[in-house]
């Protein structure tokens, strides 16, 4: 679904606003459900000097629905992350407890940055429902506004997207002393680390469920392994990819076998390079940043086995030959998290590292 | 080892579970609002508020003007596209872009940010040339711009200009440009612009002898295989010609293990050389209107917009043209090849004789699958086109007025999916025509989609 006021030369010269105003009242018109908008910027609407705050405001009160305004036109940031804090902030602002779940428990947290690609929000909520927790928002990926709103109801945080949601979670551990962890269900390995982690911050009940969860998955994970690792057993990755994956999938790749080389960002921060460092061997290269030149020296320097980056870069990886898979849609595959995640990763890296494909290739001097 | 992903674990118990007790925190509209809201989506009521609509837009089927600038450019050899304005765009047209043809495509931003919001773009598109030119070494950089700096007003000429002189780029460097607001027209425009951009910039004096070559501009072709169909058809006629902006190559590269930054693509000396061409001929009229103009008026050369050749009686417009004004009989070969193809029609016509389409896309493919549904005997019953103007609608008319098979068919300019839905609920059709973006109206209304057009994965 892709809502949009398509902007035009009139719209430019005269304001959008009354524009806005009119769209506002269509959604609500056309989607009679809606319980709430949110208008989000291009850049010419923050040059032109629109002012959809005001907008926002107005028809919040015309229509008897949330309509939140996020100002994130391209141009306010060097990246998408601005627009990741930006829209933190609209919720923190404009959502977030606006609503009390009534019946609370102790066992109460939030499945925060999971995008839900191929379903590995679900995947890792039944991993914490297991554990004897209850998840009241799973954010972003498959949830309501009514989730969003009550989400300081939790007693814990759980955060897989650092980078994307760090804000958030630092919001309501300021205003609803709501404190967060950070976890990785990437692979066993860290999945069994991270449930264990998570299960720190309440009692025994919940530390000795997971125990049991771990225990009752362990040979099915150990099956995988058994499986693919003979295939994959020493054969190198490199990693280009935003958000948190550069990081939080290394451990999966080592369950398998397989080492990283190198590791980048296209867009992260300082904070995201010190909790990468620790997760890589030593003598691996990472980098920020780079360009497709960049990119394409360091491939041919450091021979990895498989690339795991976008869309944009996917095919420059197949003309050179090098196995490739996208990183950050599980090439429309998936789930890679937790449990039910990790035979499907497993598989897709075999399928593409041992492709009989790559061997057609004829090299032309 | 049997591998269960989302295409079934998801049906599973324990997620169906899992589904049901998250509503609790949900809190979702009842499945009695869901399904009488549902119902009411498809009613005629609901289609005429619908169709009042004036500020929103839904599903549209039209993309940004650089889009097509950056594919016009791309089928040119060895050159870079620069565009002026914030890289999110950028990436979205790379990724867009490499979607639909499984394919790199490389550009360059000059990632402008509020410091150019305030000053304007001109830092950033010398800083950015200059590392371009360094970097990828091209033999021309194409410049277009996003929504941001059309709106800052950045002057590209002056500004290109500028980067000459201070020696950002080599004097002798080739910088075409076209301003390509997305607020104004869509990709095919876009197209345009670059497309008159580059020619106006690689073609240097004018000679009194013809080079005996035509030049053909297949349009914003989002087919790699309809360029090379029309070069080997050009090449059986006997006819040279010269493809104006190939992505043949460029957008459909052999994989030899090497990954070229430039594949393919018009060579540039000949580009040179189309000016003295004995006449010009387009497939997408509406994709060059005014490139053509500029060919007419600046070059002095013949211009012909013909139909894209989809279908028989398109097919034979083009052809028909080419060789009475070139003076080339239609071999043997190609009138084979019809007659095979007219035999498939035939064979095959009972299955879409009498059928109902509903369609959705670009212009000229628009005209060009009207054609060819006519000529199966099928119905065009609704034919949406988001970026149409009264010109494509009258056209539209005009061609379904020319066939019994077109008189219940209906254009609709200016309008989105989300219209096309109504319609194909208040007025079924069998069978929907349109890009990827098209399959939700197919899972909404169960009506099988073929898809067609950009972009279609
Ligand atoms: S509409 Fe304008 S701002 Fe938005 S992606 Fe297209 S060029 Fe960029």
């Amino acid at each position: 679904m892709h809502i949009t006021s398509d902007f035009l030369e009139r719209d430019i010269v005269f304001g959008g606003d009354k524009k806005l105003e009119q769209l506002c009242r269509e959604v609500k018109e056309m989607f009679p459900l809606a319980k709430g908008i949110s208008v989000q910027s291009e850049c010419p609407i923050g040059l032109i000097g629109d002012d959809i705050e005001a907008v926002s405001k107005k028809m919040t009160r015309e229509l008897g629905i949330p309509v939140i305004p996020v100002g994130c036109e391209g141009f306010r940031g060097v990246s998408q992350s601005l627009g990741h804090h930006i829209a933190n902030n609209s919720i923190s602002d404009h959502v977030l407890g606006k609503k009390k779940h009534d019946k609370t428990t102790q066992y109460d947290v939030n499945l925060i940055g999971d995008y839900n690609i191929g379903g590995n929000a679900w995947a890792s909520r039944k991993i914490l429902e297991e554990m004897g927790l209850r998840v009241l928002t799973q954010w972003s990926g498959d949830a309501t506004i009514n989730e969003l709103a009550i989400a300081p109801s939790a007693k814990l945080n759980v955060i897989h997207c650092y980078r994307s949601m760090n804000y958030i979670c630092r919001y309501m551990e300021d205003n609803y002393s709501i404190p967060w962890v950070e976890y990785n269900f990437f692979g066993p390995t860290k999945t069994y680390q991270s449930m264990r982690k998570i299960a720190q911050f309440f009692d025994d009940r919940v530390k000795e469920k997971t125990e049991e969860v771990i225990t009752d998955n362990k040979p099915s994970m150990d099956g995988v392994i058994e499986h693919y690792r003979q295939r994959l057993e020493g054969k190198t990755v490199m990693l280009y990819i935003g958000g948190l994956r550069p990081r939080h999938v290394i451990g999966a790749y080592e369950d398998l076998g397989m080492g990283g080389i190198a590791a980048g960002y296209e867009f992260g921060h300082n904070d995201d390079y010190k909790r990468t460092y620790p997760e890589m061997k030593e003598g691996a290269v990472i980098y920020d940043d780079a360009t497709p030149y960049e990119l394409e020296e360091l491939t041919k320097r450091l021979r990895p086995d498989l690339v795991g980056a976008g869309v944009k870069e996917k095919y420059a990886y197949h003309k050179l030959g090098v196995a490739f898979r996208q990183m950050h849609s599980w090439d429309y595959l998936g789930p890679y998290h937790g449990f039910d995640g990790f035979a499907v990763f497993a598989r897709d890296m075999d399928m593409t590292v041992n492709s009989p494909t790559w061997n057609l290739i004829r090299r032309r001097k | 080892m049997k591998v269960i992903d989302h295409n079934e674990l998801f049906k599973g118990q324990d997620y169906l579970r899992q589904f049901e007790t998250k509503k609790e925190f949900e809190l979702p509209c009842t499945p009695e609002e869901v399904s009488s809201v549902s119902e009411y989506t498809k009613t005629a009521d609901y289609m005429q508020k619908n169709f009042a609509r004036t500020a929103l837009t839904i599903n549209p089927a039209k993309a940004c003007q650089p889009i097509g600038a950056m594919l016009c450019a791309c089928g040119f050899e060895n050159t870079l596209n620069f565009v002026q304005g914030s890289q999110g765009c950028v990436a979205y047209f790379r990724s867009h872009l490499s979607r639909h043809f499984k394919e790199p495509v490389a550009a360059v931003s000059s990632s402008m940010t509020e410091d150019a919001a305030v000053f304007g773009g001109l830092n950033n598109l010398l800083e950015g040339l200059e590392n371009a030119y360094n970097l990828y070494k091209p033999d021309m950089i194409a410049m277009s711009t996003t929504c941001m700096a059309e709106v800052i007003g950045d002057d590209l000429s002056a500004y290109i200009k500028q980067a000459k002189e201070k020696g950002c780029v080599p004097h002798y460097m080739m910088v075409p440009f076209a301003h390509t607001p997305s607020f104004v027209g869509s990709h095919i425009t876009g197209y345009d612009n670059m497309l008159k951009g580059i020619l106006s910039a690689v073609t240097p004096e004018k000679k009194p002898e013809k080079t005996g070559r035509i030049n053909i501009i297949p349009g914003f072709e989002t087919y790699t295989g309809n360029i090379r169909e029309v070069k080997r058809l050009m090449s059986l006629m006997g006819q040279p010609c010269m493809v104006l902006a190939d992505t043949s190559d460029s957008m459909d590269s052999p994989n030899t293990g090497q990954y070229r930054l430039y594949p393919g693509g018009t060579p540039l000396e000949e580009a040179k050389t189309a000016i003295n061409a004995e006449a010009t001929f387009s497939l997408q009229k509406y994709a060059t209107v005014k490139t053509g103009e500029f060919i007419k008026e600046v070059w002095g050369q013949g211009f012909y917009a013909l139909p894209m050749p989809v279908g028989i009686r398109k097919m034979d417009e083009f052809l028909d043209t080419i060789s009475s004004l070139c003076g080339k009989p239609i071999p043997q070969e190609i009138d084979d090849e019809r007659g095979s193809a007219v035999d498939a029609m035939i064979d095959s016509h009972p299955y879409i004789h009498g059928k109902r389409f509903a369609m959705v896309g670009d212009h000229d493919l628009l005209l060009g699958i009207m054609s060819f549904v006519i000529e199966m005997g099928g119905e065009s019953i609704h034919v949406v086109c988001t970026n149409g103007d009264k010109s494509f609608e009258a056209d539209a008319y005009q061609l379904l007025s020319s066939s019994p098979h077109g008189k219940n068919g209906k254009v609709y300019i200016a309008k989105d999916m989300w219209h096309l839905r109504s319609l194909m609920f208040n007025e079924p059709v069998d069978l929907l025509i349109g890009n990827s973006y098209a399959k939700f109206l197919w899972q909404d209304t169960s009506t099988p989609l073929i898809r067609v057009g950009f972009s279609a994965v």
